[in-house]
């Protein structure tokens, strides 16, 4: 079997499109029959890299290979880069602003709740760079 | 217990997406921050948050809640009733907190 790809495109601070990705990424992983666990994980993922693209970013992408045995996702964005990768991935630590915090946003859960639902988890971003996170998870 | 036997057990006001009222709840969760609730609620959970915007209808979906409750009576954006009625995710109201309700909802159902 050829692997199936599906590609997103996520602009900076559309929130009222947040989610819609993930959401058709779940359908999408739906009816290919992938088991409910499966679903479960790489929805949160999505979901997490999709607002993270919307909320710190300057625009991006992502895409999801569903293989037989695995499923890939890969995060992209334009920028700016994450300064201090290591208090990224910590719990509870967030740059995000009061206004996206009010909304419910930027619990500093993002990367680590990302990472949770890996079996292999990348992340590779500097400061002015863009951020590049890439998952596997198996199934 | 059905979304539908709930919406009446605790006299909810129905805001939209009535066509999910069939869905089973299979317990409760409390919590207004996106992250947390994507990574603790339930299948079939009844969420309950104060927050109301149109976002929290992707994180409903995702997560799988059975419906969203929002307490205190709160206002609702009108682009979240609108999606709650496009995904067919009933989102109820009522003048309760979010502790009353889980209260009401415990003496309603035989959920732990």
């Amino acid at each position: 079997m050829n692997n199936i790809q599906l590609s997103y495109n996520i602009e900076r601070r559309d929130f009222s499109r947040a989610g819609e990705a993930s959401s058709n990424i779940k359908k999408a992983l739906r009816q290919l029959g992938v088991n409910s666990a499966t679903i479960r994980r790489v929805a949160v993922a999505t979901y997490e890299a999709e607002m993270n693209i919307i909320i710190h970013s300057e625009g991006g992408t992502i895409g999801v290979t569903v293989d037989v045995d695995k499923i890939r996702i890969d995060a992209k964005d334009t920028g700016p880069g994450i300064e201090n990768i290591e208090m990224a991935m910590k719990e509870g630590y967030s740059t995000a602003t009061s206004e996206v915090r009010e909304l419910g946003f930027g619990a500093g859960m993002g990367l680590p709740n990302m990472k949770r639902c890996a079996d292999e988890f990348s992340i590779e971003s500097s400061k002015g760079n863009p951020t590049k996170v890439s998952i596997i998870i198996y199934q | 217990m059905l979304v539908k036997e709930l919406i009446q057990a605790l006299d909810l006001e129905v805001i939209a997406g009535i066509e999910g009222e069939d869905r089973e709840i299979t317990g409760v969760y409390i919590s207004d921050l996106l992250s947390w609730v994507m990574a603790n609620l339930q299948a079939g959970n009844v969420w309950i948050t104060i927050q109301t915007h149109v976002n929290v209808v992707a994180v409903a979906l995702l997560g799988e809640a059975s419906c969203m409750i929002i307490p205190e009576g709160a206002e609702i954006d009108e682009n979240t009733i609108e999606k709650a009625n496009q995904e067919k995710i009933p989102l109820l109201r009522s003048k309760l907190t979010a502790y009353q309700l889980a209260l009401k909802i415990k003496e309603a159902s035989n959920l732990k």
